[in-house]
């Protein structure tokens, strides 16, 4: 499986979309430091803990804002886990390793499908 | 900036359309700035938020967004239908947009530095959706609870006050109330231009609302408490000294119902849409004055009101057939109807707003209130007499005669105490006072002023029978006023003097 990162546009790509087993979508407002910072720890923490199991889709809120009531986003960036559900979100730019898997649960998931 | 008809203070000042709201800020909110209305939950922030909003829209062609913390836009559309605002409609037709921002902290993780871009991407996206000129955030400070991160959030709210000036719209922002500053996170000290202070107290288990204007930057505005109720249609704040005295007075005259009366009063009664204030200790017979005036005017076949507050109606019914006075078969010709509720059972406004919905409802020719000092009971009297006022106020405009009747505590005359301070306020007052001689309480009656007519400086004695208010002459006698059995005693002597030849003793001293 292999990431699909269209920066700063946000249709999906057809085909592959929502197949993968970790959709994530991050929420940025422009290409600001804070926004690429986190992107670049998303990628890599993603590449390290997830390869092969996730998509990124990235939303620009400058290009597109109505997108930001739906899934009611205030801070920028927001990382948003739309699968698996329940649906998560981890504010700030992620330089906090640690605290991202936690927050996306990957340890514990990924404990599940070794025990399975 | 709408501000017709208020005097130019420099400021651009933005309409709310709320009742009285611009009158004590001389014209209305800062235009283009954000405004703080803070308070207690439940004392009427929303609504006034909402009100400033629709009114906005839909009155003054400025369209709004109102961003909301705290309860959904589907419970908020719900909670204000009933001031007959419809919110989908407004929103349909693009002059109101409606943004929910739900925030649940448990779902949120932290992890680095952020902004709230996010918060300023929504709100912009829709201002520019309707052309909003007027944005509420309602409750703003719900974020303090849902964001972990205070110093970044105060960092934002800073930029976000700014950047509400720098989009020119005219913002209300409310804010809980704290116990030390004006507002739990201290919001007070980004909005620097306007702050509105809402207040719900409760007293004698009576809550009363009083909204009052902290700060106006380069703005006059009234700075006392005022009373302001939420009504059938929205806010309203009873600003005392900026009543207008514009209603057309009436050169109609009504009778009372009682000849004699009618006749102290320059032979005429009292002027249509006049307020009559009928004070008297208890047992003097002010309720039964009240009830001979619905009774002169439903024989006219005007319709009458009556707010009762210490009696039932059966009861009023039951009392005033005991003096002829047979009020049922106005009420079965849908002449009269009785409001009878406790005192104590509503606040003031609500009180006032009642009545205003049934004199709206029922368009009466004449309204008793028995007793208005029943009103007064765990209230203020500034509030009562703004209550009043603006009662008095709305009865003249509408040209319904009005019958006050209060209670005064004691049966010697005091005009000092003159009760609420509310005497001023009416056009004409009626006296009645308990005399007690000679082992018998008798009532007397005098008219203590009657704007614009001649009318009688006499007491004359009052008296209930089975047919009705008769007044009576009274006898003065040896500098005391006589009443009942001692009047009848002096006439039958007076009557026996008059038959009995002049004495000669008498009659010969004056021959001298």
């Amino acid at each position: 499986m292999k990431a699909v990162e269209p920066e700063g546009e946000r249709a999906p790509t057809s085909g592959q979309r929502g197949m993968a087993e970790f959709q994530l979508r991050l929420y940025v407002a422009g290409k600001t430091a804070k926004s690429q910072l986190a992107l670049k720890n998303l990628r890599r923490l993603c590449e390290t803990h997830l390869a092969g199991r996730y998509e990124i889709e990235v939303i620009d809120l400058l290009v597109t804002p109505k997108l930001a009531a739906g899934d009611q986003i205030l801070a920028v960036p927001t990382l948003v886990r739309k699968l698996p559900e329940p649906i998560k979100k981890i504010i700030g730019d992620l330089s906090n390793e640690e605290r991202v898997l936690v927050g996306l649960d990957v340890q514990r998931l990924r404990k599940n499908d070794l025990g399975g | 900036m709408p501000n017709e008809g208020i005097p130019p203070t420099g400021l651009p000042k933005a309409r709310t359309g709320i009742e009285g709201l611009d009158e004590i800020t001389a014209g209305g909110l800062p235009a283009g700035r954000p405004t703080l209305v803070c308070g207690a939950a439940g004392c009427g922030k929303t609504m006034l938020a909402i009100e400033f909003l629709v009114r906005g829209a839909t009155e003054f062609g400025e369209p709004g967004v109102f961003m909301m913390f705290e309860e959904s836009a589907e419970e908020l559309t719900a909670n204000v239908r009933s001031l007959g605002f419809d919110l989908d409609d407004l929103q349909a037709q693009k002059k109101v947009m409606l943004d929910f921002v739900h925030i649940e902290r448990s779902e949120i993780e932290e992890t680095g530095e952020y902004d709230l871009e996010g918060l300023f991407v929504r709100l912009g996206y829709a201002i520019d959706m309707i052309g909003a000129k007027r944005v509420v955030l309602d409750t703003l400070e719900a974020l303090f609870s849902g964001l972990p991160n205070e110093r970044i959030l105060r960092a934002e709210l800073r930029r976000l006050f700014r950047w509400l000036k720098e989009r020119g719209v005219t913002a209300v922002i409310t804010a809980e109330r704290g116990e030390k500053s004006l507002t739990r996170y201290g919001l007070e000290e980004y909005v620097a231009d306007c702050v509105i202070l809402l207040d719900h107290r409760v007293g004698g288990n009576v809550s009363t609302r009083r909204l009052r204007v902290v700060k106006y930057r380069g703005s006059a505005h009234g700075t006392n408490e005022y009373p302001f109720m939420i009504g059938e249609h929205g806010l309203s704040v009873l600003p005392i000294t900026s009543l207008k005295l514009d209603h057309a007075a009436s050169t109609e005259r009504v009778l009372s119902g009682i000849d004699r009366l009618d006749e102290m009063l320059g032979g005429k009664g009292v002027y249509r849409g006049s307020s009559v204030h009928v004070s008297g200790p208890p047992g003097s017979g002010k309720s039964s004055v009240g009830a001979t005036f619905v009774d002169a005017a439903c024989r006219r076949g005007e319709r009458a009101l009556m707010f009762v507050y210490e009696e039932s109606a059966s009861q009023l019914l039951r009392n005033m057939e005991s003096i002829g006075l047979r009020l049922q078969r106005w009420i079965d010709r849908g002449l009269l109807r009785i409001e009878a509720s406790r005192p104590t059972f509503y606040g003031l406004e609500q009180h006032l707003t009642l009545m205003y919905a049934a004199v709206g409802d029922f368009r009466p020719a004449l309204v008793v209130v028995d007793p208005m000092s029943n009103l007064s009971a765990d209230h203020d009297d500034g509030l009562l007499k703004a209550t009043l006022m603006r009662l008095i106020d709305f009865l003249k405009h509408e040209r319904i005669t009005a019958i006050f009747t209060n209670l005064t505590t004691d049966a010697v005359v005091s005009l000092a105490t003159s009760e609420i301070g509310v005497s001023s306020l009416m056009d004409t007052w009626l006296l009645l006072a308990n005399l007690e001689s000679n082992g018998e309480r008798t009532r007397t009656i005098q008219v203590l002023k009657s704007r614009g007519m001649a009318h009688s400086n006499r007491v004359r004695e009052f008296v209930m029978a089975d047919d009705g208010i008769r007044l009576l002459d009274v006898c003065i006698a040896d500098g005391r006023i006589l009443t009942g059995s001692a009047r009848v005693a002096h006439l039958q002597r007076l009557a026996a003097e008059a038959e009995r030849p002049a004495k000669s003793g008498r009659g010969a001293r004056s021959a001298s």
